[in-house]
């Protein structure tokens, strides 16, 4: 039974002019020049700019150990949060490094289920990310509970006290949430490393690379009966981390929108997490990969195409977040509940803390919109300077939420400013060390693109169409003829 | 044609290579109608249509999740219950500490029900393709090492009853084979 998919008469999609896509892979590149050039990253010195990146993040995580060893020596108090406000920095930065996460499961997942196929270059990079900024997260609500060796009370095992967990709290379902999370990321990271892992296995010259790179690639040999089932798994660990992702800031937003706070009792909470979680995230992936595409030649496999997108999708988000913004106040004027006006009066007019307000609606609401503009998409550094921008107006949205909402309590009495001290700081500064250190040694050891994706978007990875020469003779030419 | 072989070592099979993705889904074609079933084509990437060309059927991964996904559910049914309901009700927020706060119970029965599927895909993916399984007589191919750079290699074992050391050697060639070397043991 011969398979016919090949119509030798009608033109292949690739072929036509008019209906013609950018091609995801620039100048004609074949699968041995990407193997050579993701691999070469791994197998090379590594560039002078990295060492003057490395060193200072290696001091920063070591300012975040001194930091946590303060805390748990001396005790929470070295925090500048009390009463009122319980919840300050630590949970701001929980709530900020969670949400750069996002972005990483949703390249990885929605993008592969909606069939995008230029998320292929940038999926391992932001997954990395993920998982570092959920290491980065993950410190902060474990030390908060105060008693860090005591953490394990969170997990719901039999204690000496005979007492369980409760289980009916949203803090209880964050654990889970968090852990899942940064658990299927793992195994999805890992599954996508595989093949790989065994391209710079079979590349590597001395024992312990080699020992190494094979250990972890399992054997892979990448024979058909091994990629159906590889696919398969892909996909469903792709169908689960979709709604999983979704749930997690759902969870994360349960926590303050569960309790009966001002400013935080509002059902519009979770959609408006996770819009802004992946939009945070999204410009942390460009943060980071303008440089690394830059410093180790990848514009061939990140091209403008991928930048666009990825603007597009902040411009989307950045949409949808200032659409909750206008929301929280329309309902708070419009719900008649005098507490909530008043919050978010102080919130927007009088408060000690309008001005982070107004930083958090200019760097998320009013800055994404110049990516209306097609010219401003294709700027690196506008792209860089509203990434960063965004950045720190997500860090602003968490901050607004979390001290503007407690500092001013149901009493006068219990009215109170936050402001974080030095350990504080220097704790926050030492997550940023830790996260770039991380993804510094992610790109010194790991492939930073996943090859054996992009390979499988190139012309000639299509088996049903043999004239793929035909096609990039053309493209050539069109090249040729534009220079 | 290469020998990679110590000639005393029994043969494992043929690893041919061919030049395109095309030509090896082609090739895979011929060699399922020729009624071979200890061969496997080897890619750098998943190539689509591949399975339908060697006439393999749907990956059944997807019921081992099912159940991983299931069971995760169940224990964490299980879990809240019998913590709650049972071992150590609390009143808290005004919920009730019987079957009606079911509700509350919802989010840790997903990300339980996430967890344990997405087990069960790494772990029963890594059972069906028999890995992990370090050491195997392809390794000693520095042709079929090509697969996991721009390969497209295409091996047929000895053990296959099919197999004719002389007549498969030519079948491969006919079918386009740009280059073949015999694996042993």
């Amino acid at each position: 039974m011969a398979d016919n998919t090949t119509d030798q008469g009608a033109v292949h999609p690739s072929e036509a002019e008019d209906i013609a896509r950018e091609p995801l892979v620039l100048n004609n590149r074949s699968m041995g020049w990407i193997t050579d050039r993701i691999c070469g990253i791994v197998e090379n010195r590594q560039p002078f700019i990295w060492w003057v990146l490395f060193l200072p993040a290696v001091a920063l995580s070591g300012c975040l150990a001194f930091t946590l060893f303060y805390l748990v020596s001396t005790g929470v108090g070295v925090w500048g949060n009390n009463q009122p406000v319980a919840w300050g920095w630590a949970i701001v930065n929980f709530v900020f490094w969670i949400g750069i996460g996002h972005a990483g499961t949703l390249i990885s997942a929605i993008l592969f289920l909606t069939r995008q196929k230029w998320r292929t270059s940038v999926n391992r990079a932001s997954e990395a990310m993920t998982l570092f900024a959920v290491m980065c997260a993950g410190i902060y609500p474990a030390f908060h509970v105060g008693r860090f060796w005591m953490v394990w009370f969170l997990a719901p095992v039999p204690n000496a006290n005979a007492i369980w967990q409760n289980f009916k709290s949203p803090l209880l379902w964050d654990v889970f949430a968090v852990s899942t999370y940064f658990t299927i990321s793992i195994v999805f990271w890992y599954i996508g490393l595989i093949p790989d892992l065994a391209t710079l296995r079979d590349r590597a010259r001395k024992w312990l690379p080699k020992f190494l790179y094979g250990f972890f690639a399992l054997g892979w040999r990448g024979g058909n009966r091994q990629w159906r089932h590889y696919e398969m798994a892909y996909l469903l660990l792709a169908a689960l981390s979709t709604p999983l992702v979704l749930s997690v800031h759902s969870v994360v937003s349960f926590d303050f929108a569960t309790s009966v706070i001002p400013g935080w009792h509002t059902t519009i909470f979770p959609p408006y997490f996770v819009a802004g979680a992946v939009f945070g995230g999204f410009a942390m992936v460009l943060t980071l990969m303008l440089p690394v595409r830059k410093l180790y030649g990848l514009e061939d496999m990140i091209t403008a195409k991928h930048i666009d997108n990825m603007a597009k999708i902040i411009l989307l988000t950045g949409t949808i977040v200032g659409y909750a913004y206008i929301m929280e106040l329309f309902i708070a004027y419009y719900g008649g509940n005098k507490f909530e006006s008043d919050a978010f009066f102080l919130r927007i007019v009088s408060g000690p803390y309008t001005w982070a307000y107004y930083c958090m609606f200019f760097c998320n609401v009013i800055a994404p919109q110049i990516f209306w503009f097609r010219w401003s998409r294709h700027n690196l550094w506008v792209v860089f300077v509203v990434a960063n921008l965004v950045n720190a107006g997500m860090w602003f949205e968490r901050f607004v939420i979390i001290p503007t909402s407690i500092s001013r309590d149901f009493l006068p009495g219990q009215w109170g400013y936050y402001s974080p001290t030095w350990v504080e700081k220097l704790m926050f500064a030492g997550t940023f060390g830790l996260f770039i250190m991380l993804f510094l040694l992610f790109l010194r050891f790991l492939p930073v693109i996943a090859a054996s994706e992009v390979k499988g978007v190139l012309p000639e990875a299509d088996p049903h169409y043999p004239d793929w020469q035909k096609l990039r003779e053309k493209r050539r030419e069109k090249a040729a003829a534009s220079a | 044609m290469n020998e990679s072989s110590d000639s005393d070592k029994p043969l494992f099979g043929y690893v041919a290579e061919f030049s395109s993705a095309s030509d090896l889904y082609h090739a895979a074609e011929k060699v399922r109608d020729a009624g071979f079933r200890k061969w496997d084509v080897h890619t750098p990437y998943p190539v689509h249509g591949m399975d339908h060309a060697m006439g393999l059927g749907k990956s059944w991964l997807s019921a081992i999740v099912l159940a991983g996904g299931t069971s995760g559910a169940l224990f964490a049914v299980f879990l809240q219950f019998f913590t709650q309901v049972n071992l150590y009700p609390t009143v808290v927020q005004d919920k009730p500490t019987n079957l009606f706060t079911f509700p509350a119970f919802f989010p840790v029965t997903f990300e339980l029900t996430i967890l344990l599927a997405g087990f069960a895909s790494l772990f029963g993916m890594l059972a069906m393709i028999a890995l992990p399984q370090w050491h195997h007589p392809l390794f000693n191919s520095p042709l079929f090492l090509k697969f996991s750079d721009d390969g497209f290699i295409l091996v047929i074992e000895a053990r296959d009853p099919r197999f004719r050391e002389e007549e498969t050697r030519s079948f491969l060639a006919e079918i386009g084979a740009k280059e073949i070397e015999s694996v042993t043991w």
